[in-house]
């Protein structure tokens, strides 16, 4: 068995690197080791959020943006992707004083997608918000895309642009063979002369045999989602110093979370939920918006997603073979830059170069430090 | 009721967590306060309920009514909602009696109004002593199903029909398992008794019926059938359906205990040794949540799970519990005798649980159709939670309680896969919907200590 690029990891940066190829007219295989979008890609909060973004990022944020807002054209399907805007709300001066540095920040960065709300604009444009809350900086053009159909969106796509998707197939080992990829799964081996590597919180695994050594760590945001309710808030709500994201999604139902950690064993899939978290973290959401008190929980869980040391994930080409390029440890904000991931990894693999700044982001930055 | 007895007896400290407001559980739901003022109403099986709650009153287990458990970790920390002093408890050991829950029975219009599982009625019949006024068709098989007819009858409810599922020729297929049966006693005369009651009332009642459907348009108007070969219809404004019950195994699924299919009572169940211990250190099963017996052996494989509890605690030698449980066990072994010819009996047509329309839906939560799970099992789906996360079946507050094993079903069906090979969704806590409140209950006051995220201030410093 042989194709052009091998991807390892059916989750929006490998499904996203298979389309954009696909449209380059490359034939891939992603071998993915569950099925697609099993963990972070499928499981979390659905944000597509240039807000609070680091510097390095931005340019890549925002072109993720506008892979996002033409998602029809390129998966024929919209991954129910809504711009309803992102409020980061403050809850006291200081946090609004630091709002108004962030804003202005990214003004001499040469961007405006952020603009400060004072008491009352946030209260005209959030009635339900809690009284003690003094002002937030929106951002107009973020949201929330549904996860799920996301990923079914790209992996369709993918495969309908020639890509093979091969689920329940685990990466055993890979290495370079004479110009060309040998890589051993649980279903047999197979050779193609391009390997990706966008295997998330497994991701140094795959780094690690190739030999660029990655320190991850895995860990597990939970979240927890209420039953549907009316109207509680109509933008995506993120806060200033506290861990704290909800978005009330088109059903009705609404999406607390934010990052706070369960457990994850990457050997077995399994998640473990730490309820004094999950519960500080409800209590936030509930100050935040009062009418959650009423809210009732249906489901809380957790994915699994890769942790780098300095927040960053690791996007190029290995520092160490050629023909293997690496997508993972995205700290907990790569599906937002899924799409605009996959394009760069296509123009990489096609080109050696990518349009975007990917250099912040370089494999052996770590060892580099060391 | 029966564990908490038996462990009680041999001096544990035992605390009974039920979901309900008295105890009874489904059997014997209020039986303490009858709807009819008399339980005997409802028959001397239920009647005699009372006696068992009695004795469970007294035997001096702490009794918290109205209490869910909505979540139990390995290490035995039990999450509790609507009890208003404790949002958790720790224990040495668990016996978990969740019961059962009705099969899911996706036909045609099961969703419409005027449509309700037979448990669910026979539910309000025993709390609220709420008959329905028009006439009723109870459709599918199960003993359920039959004995509500007889228990309608008593009240003077008008029945419209009894449409047995069941295949015309399984009466004699059972016959053949009728010599264990005929060991087990009461069971089949009961079940013979109740049908000549059903039939001397002048009820239409029909066996093999297929191509059930529920037809309407704003609500049931009309039940539509095939039986012997031709179709036929009955103007209806209440139809009641029921093809069994099965373990109810969201806890022990949350819980992520071993579970196998079962051929016979077209289940998963729990794994559980003859004590009824799962293969969690310190967790025990007892009752229909360990596979479908009924009241009777549930009752016995408490006895056995509360002497369990006994030993394991240090109360009782592993002689004396093993004295203890042969009469118990005796009893169980010779009730068990009379499930394979009612397996085969009851068993719901294939028809009836993977639905052969793509029109059908299987899951009612969040309204996704047999045909948009058949799309997603041809494009690849071998899991579960593949199609969960493609088309939230499942995903709805009920947690696959309706559409579980349908699912499971339907891709073993397509892909020629075991069931337990399938699998069954991730069960995610809470096992059912808790309100808010419950939850907060678990903050310890301080934020706790976290990794600090992108977007936070202290994860941006480059931004200050």
């Amino acid at each position: 068995m042989s194709a052009d690029v091998v991807i390892v990891g059916g989750g929006i940066q490998g499904l996203s690197t298979a389309v954009h190829l696909g449209h380059r007219g490359v034939r891939t295989l992603v071998i993915e080791k569950d099925y697609c979008g099993r963990h972070a890609s499928g499981v979390n909060a659905g944000g597509v959020l240039r807000a609070g973004r680091y510097p390095e990022e931005l340019p890549i944020s925002h072109a993720a943006l506008e892979i996002w807002s033409g998602a029809q054209s390129i998966v024929d399907d919209d991954c129910g992707f809504r711009p309803i805007g992102r409020l980061k709300i403050a809850e006291s001066d200081d946090e609004m004083a630091h709002l108004a540095e962030c804003a202005a920040f990214v003004r001499r960065l040469g961007y405006d997608h952020e603009c400060l709300l004072d008491r009352g604009e946030l209260r005209e444009l959030e009635p339900g918000v809690g009284a003690h809350a003094v002002g937030a900086l929106l951002v107009p053009g973020d949201g929330h895309a549904n996860p799920f159909r996301t990923v079914a969106a790209y992996r369709r796509k993918a495969r309908s642009l020639g890509s093979e998707v091969r689920e329940g197939t685990r990466v055993l080992g890979a290495r370079r063979v004479g110009g060309t990829w040998r890589i051993d799964t649980d279903g047999g081996a197979v050779e193609a002369p391009v390997l990706v590597n966008t295997a998330g919180a497994w991701g140094d695994r795959i780094a690690a045999a190739i030999g660029d050594p990655v320190p991850l760590e895995a860990v597990a945001p939970m979240l927890m989602v209420t039953g549907r309710m009316p109207t509680v808030m109509r933008t995506r709500i993120g806060a200033v110093d506290r861990v704290l994201s909800i978005v009330q999604i088109p059903n009705g139902t609404v999406v607390i979370g934010g990052g706070y950690q369960g457990h994850a064993d990457r050997d077995t899939n399994a998640t473990t939920l730490d309820y004094a978290k999950l519960a500080f973290n409800a209590r936030i959401a509930a100050t935040m918006f009062p009418a959650l008190r009423e809210a009732r929980i249906v489901r809380c869980w957790a994915g699994i997603e890769g942790h780098t040391p300095d927040g960053r994930p690791v996007i190029g080409p290995s520092a160490s073979e050629e023909g293997a390029f690496h997508a993972f440890g995205f700290c907990s904000h790569g599906f937002h830059l899924g799409p605009a991931i996959g394009r760069i990894l296509a123009e990489l693999v096609t080109s050696g170069r990518s349009n975007l700044p990917i250099e912040p982001f370089r494999v052996d930055r770590f060892a580099q430090r060391g | 009721m029966r564990a908490a007895i038996a462990a009680r007896r041999h001096g544990a400290d035992v605390l009974v967590l039920d979901e309900r407001a008295a105890p009874g559980g489904q059997i014997w739901r209020d039986v303490e306060t009858p709807a009819f003022g008399d339980a005997r109403t409802l028959g001397d099986d239920y009647a005699h309920g009372a006696s068992l709650v009695a004795e469970f009153r007294s035997c001096g287990a702490q009794y918290r009514p109205g209490t869910l458990v909505w979540d139990v970790s390995r290490d035995r920390v039990l999450r509790i909602a609507g009890d208003p002093g404790a949002h958790s408890v720790e224990a040495t050991r668990i016996v978990v009696a969740s019961g059962a829950i009705e099969r899911p029975f996706p036909v045609p219009g099961w969703t419409l109004p005027g449509v309700v599982a037979a448990g669910g009625a026979q539910a309000l019949l025993k709390s609220a002593a709420l008959v329905p006024a028009g006439p009723v068709v109870l459709a599918g098989t199960g003993a359920l199903l039959l004995l509500l007819a007889w228990q309608y009858l008593r009240l003077g409810v008008p029945l419209a029909a009894v449409l047995e599922t069941t295949p015309r020729g399984s009466a004699w297929r059972s016959a053949a398992r009728l010599p264990g049966a005929l060991a087990a006693g009461g069971y089949v005369v009961k079940g013979l008794r109740m049908l000549h009651a059903i039939r001397s009332a002048g009820v239409m009642h029909l066996r093999g019926v297929q191509a059930l459907r529920a037809l309407g348009e704003r609500r049931l108007e009309r039940v539509e059938y095939r039986a012997q070969g031709r179709d036929a219809a009955i103007d209806a404004q209440l139809l009641l359906l029921h093809q069994g019950v099965v373990p109810d195994v969201n806890l022990t699924m949350a819980l992520g205990c071993a579970h196998d299919w079962d051929a016979g009572q077209l289940c998963l169940r729990p794994r559980t040794d003859a004590w009824g211990n799962t293969d969690i250190e310190g967790v025990a099963l007892a009752g229909d949540g360990a596979g479908i017996a009924g009241a009777a052996c549930a009752g016995l494989a408490g006895e056995l799970s509360g002497l369990e509890a006994a030993h394991r605690l240090g109360r009782i030698g592993r002689a004396e519990r093993d004295r203890l449980a042969a009469a118990p066990r005796a009893a169980l072994a010779r009730s068990l005798r009379v499930r394979p010819f009612l397996e085969a009996l009851h068993r719901p047509r294939d028809d009836d649980r993977v639905p052969r329309g793509d029109d059908v839906i299987v899951c009612r939560c969040e309204e996704v159709r047999a045909g948009t799970v058949r799309a997603e099992i041809a494009r690849g789906a071998a899991d579960p939670n593949a199609i969960k996360s493609r088309t939230r079946c499942g995903m709805g507050p009920c947690q696959g309680r309706y559409c579980g094993l349908t699912v499971t079903e339907m891709i073993a069906a397509a892909r020629g896969m075991a069931q337990d090979a399938v699998g069954y969704f991730r069960i995610r806590p809470p096992i059912k919907p808790i309100p808010l409140a419950d939850l907060l209950a678990l903050d310890r006051g301080e934020a706790p200590p976290e990794v600090a995220l992108p977007g936070t201030r202290a994860q941006a410093p480059v931004q200050r």
